[in-house]
């Protein structure tokens, strides 16, 4: 097991440098600079491009760059948002609150998700399976920002339970709401994708047989259903992470959260390269971790898979 | 006084809602089982025969309803006698007191009906629990590592501990035997149990049939589509064809003395290992769309020797002996004299004439 893991992190170090590479080149065609003022004349600005090492040839200035990340963790400084800065400044501090939003609204999400892909997948073609289907249907295609929009008019406007933004006064009760907007598309997924899972596990040939042991209905869907749905609901926690990430870039901005969704959306705004990198980078770590976790829990959940022994 | 049959079943009829029209699958069927004996049901796909036990369980799918019959279970409990319809007492009832308890199932497929998450010592385990049958966990443990050696696993103590996908198939078809023993049963339904495995094992499970019903009484509905499997496990034979009973007696009887043409039709196609150049019948066509059964004899659209009467009216079963019945209107004292093919009669009248003690063994093609 510990062959195997070594191993995948290797794999995953490699791609992570592939990825820089990508985004480094990517952004040589993004329109713009990140000095596009317009008081700066042409020569002040050919005297930016110097003083940054931009006009250097493509190669040398992604070879420095690649040694300060790898020799010094170095990810440059920031071009345009603040000016000057280490990005890593910039980005870290800002990077707990989006991964503890982004937890909870996984957490939320799948465990709401797997209540109601069980209630559902149980009770197929009932009213409450019926019922369960169309918030599924909902919740996978309303955009989240539609979400963060109606829960902050009704919740933090209109009745004023919860603040409209994050505040750093009250940092759990203030998450909520962008976290239930969050975690909408998660749940509705887990939904969809248990009770199908579910269905087909309730009616294969190993439950029939569980059955005619004389094992109540409750305890077949608990001790046997749910385990064997629950493989294969396992592997959309990956892809599940990234909506996470691309809807926390509009969640973070409608909540005012000071997380590096929204710090993306400004650097992507205002041409700040090794902001944009830096984020980019780190988002593409957190997705194969997540995989690397969802492969490591798939060997736990099902012992066919298990990687020698102990797995 | 005779003995009552331990499960008696009158004028069953099921059918399945589909889409396009409803299937008519078992069409008046109606059988018993003694204690202690091994019924055999047999029948080519698709004739009723696997829908008719699970029925008894009430584990057929949603869509599919009993419409007329019932099913007399004679048991007991804390030493008193109980007689319960098993086809009216509910599925709470059969859940508690029948399933795994009093009636216990074998399936087709060991590959498919083991939970591949747990280990295999815990499915056995489970139904004896639930059904309170031991007092602890360590009585169970030591009662699973009993029913393991019954059913022939070697080191049990390994094995509790193991997944099914460690376990090779005729492994895995011991140990769905070793859950179905786990409460002791009165009546165990081994529906198609070898024909999943290959033909090796399939004798190894066969023998290990026989034997547990040599060391616990268990009354065996065995289920096949090959006549030759059972002809040395079975003490009686019905043969279904099409949602109904065509022929039914004492293996002997069947064996010996079909009456049916269909059964002719089965007899005839096992291969037989005598060596010589003789003739393998097969039965032509295929089994009548049962979403609009057939008037009268539904085997008569396959027969040689089909008469007119039986496109018009189902023939009622005529005795042939206080045991042997046969649904076959060849049988009616107006029918013209037929005899059974010539090849099946000569391969019959040399199995007579050997007079082997392993009677109906010559059957089983092995």
């Amino acid at each position: 097991m510990l062959k195997y893991i070594s191993k995948r992190v290797f794999w995953s170090i490699v791609t992570l440098l592939i990825i820089i590479f990508i985004l480094f080149l990517l952004l040589q065609f993004m329109p713009g600079t990140p000095f596009d003022d317009e008081k700066l004349t042409e020569a002040q600005r050919i005297i930016m491009y110097a003083k940054y090492g931009l006009d250097a040839p493509f190669w040398q200035r992604f070879g420095i760059y690649l040694k300060n990340i790898l020799l010094e963790g170095d990810f440059g400084i920031s071009l345009a948002l603040q000016k000057n800065q280490l990005v890593q400044d910039i980005v870290l501090p800002r990077l707990g609150i989006s991964i503890r939003i982004g937890l909870q609204a996984l957490l939320l999400g799948t465990s709401m998700g797997v209540v109601y892909g069980v209630i559902s997948g149980a009770n197929k073609n009932t009213w409450v399976d019926t019922i369960t289907t169309f918030v599924a249907v909902l919740g996978v295609s309303v955009p989240s920002y539609v979400f963060a929009l109606l829960l902050s008019y009704f919740f933090g406007y209109k009745w004023r339970i919860f603040s409209i933004t994050y505040r750093h006064g009250m940092p759990f009760w203030s998450s909520i709401l962008p976290t239930i907007s969050l975690s909408m598309f998660v749940m509705a997924q887990t939904t969809r994708f248990l009770r199908t899972e579910l269905i087909e596990v309730l009616s294969s040939e190993y439950i029939k047989l569980v059955e005619a042991k004389g094992v109540k209905r409750i305890k077949v869907i608990f001790r046997h259903g749910i385990r064997n749905a629950l493989i294969s609901v396992v592997t959309i926690l990956g892809p599940l992470t990234v909506t996470l990430m691309t809807g926390s870039l509009v969640v973070e901005r409608v909540y005012g959260v000071p997380g590096i969704g929204d710090l993306l959306v400004e650097g992507i705004l205002t041409n700040d390269f090794n902001v944009i990198v830096m984020i980019a980078f780190i988002y593409s770590a957190l997705y194969i971790t997540m995989n690397l976790a969802v492969d490591i829990l798939y060997g736990i959940i099902d012992p066919r898979i298990r990687v020698a022994k102990g797995g | 006084m005779e003995q009552k049959p331990i499960l008696e079943v009158k004028n069953l009829q099921i059918s399945f809602q589909l889409n396009f029209g409803v299937n008519h699958v078992i069409r008046d069927i109606s059988f018993h089982l003694n204690k202690g004996e091994t019924l055999a049901i047999v029948g080519e796909s698709g004739s009723g025969k696997s829908v008719t036990t699970k029925s008894i369980l009430g584990l057929i799918d949603d869509n599919g309803a009993v419409e007329v019959g019932s099913c007399l279970f004679r048991y007991q409990k804390d030493g008193k006698d109980i007689e319960v319809d098993l086809l009216k007492c509910g599925k709470d009832y059969l859940q508690k007191n029948i399933r795994g308890n009093k009636i216990a199932i074998i399936f087709q497929d060991p590959m498919t009906s083991l939970d591949p998450t747990m280990k295999v010592g815990n499915q056995i385990m489970e139904g004896m629990r639930d059904h309170k049958k031991v007092k602890s966990r360590k009585e169970a443990v030591r009662r699973t590592i009993e029913l393991l050696e019954l059913v022939g696993i070697d080191l049990p103590e390994k094995r509790i501990n193991q997944y099914p996908h460690q376990l090779s198939g005729g492994m895995r078809q011991r140990v769905v035997i070793a859950i179905a023993l786990a409460c002791e049963p009165d009546v165990l339904i081994a529906d198609e149990p070898t024909t999943a495995l290959d033909v090796t094992i399939q004798s190894q499970i066969l023998e290990l049939i026989k034997d547990i019903q040599k060391k616990t009484g268990v009354a065996i509905i065995f289920i096949t589509h090959d006549l030759g499997v059972v002809a040395n496990v079975a003490d009686r034979v019905a043969v279904m064809y099409a949602g109904k009973i065509v022929e039914t007696g004492l293996a002997s009887e069947i064996y010996y003395n079909p009456k049916h043409p269909y059964t002719w039709g089965l007899l005839s196609s096992i291969p037989s290992m005598s060596g010589q150049n003789e003739e393998i019948l097969s039965i032509p066509g295929t089994p009548p769309n049962l979403i609009q059964p057939p008037k009268g004899d539904a085997f008569a659209y396959r027969s040689d020797y089909a008469m007119a009467i039986d496109f018009e009216e189902h023939p009622p079963m005529f005795q042939v002996s206080d045991t042997h019945y046969v649904a076959s209107w060849l049988l009616h004292p107006d029918a013209p004299k037929v005899n059974m093919p010539s090849v099946l009669q000569a391969r019959i009248d040399s199995y007579k004439k050997r007079g082997d003690t392993n009677e109906q063994s010559h059957f089983t093609g092995r």
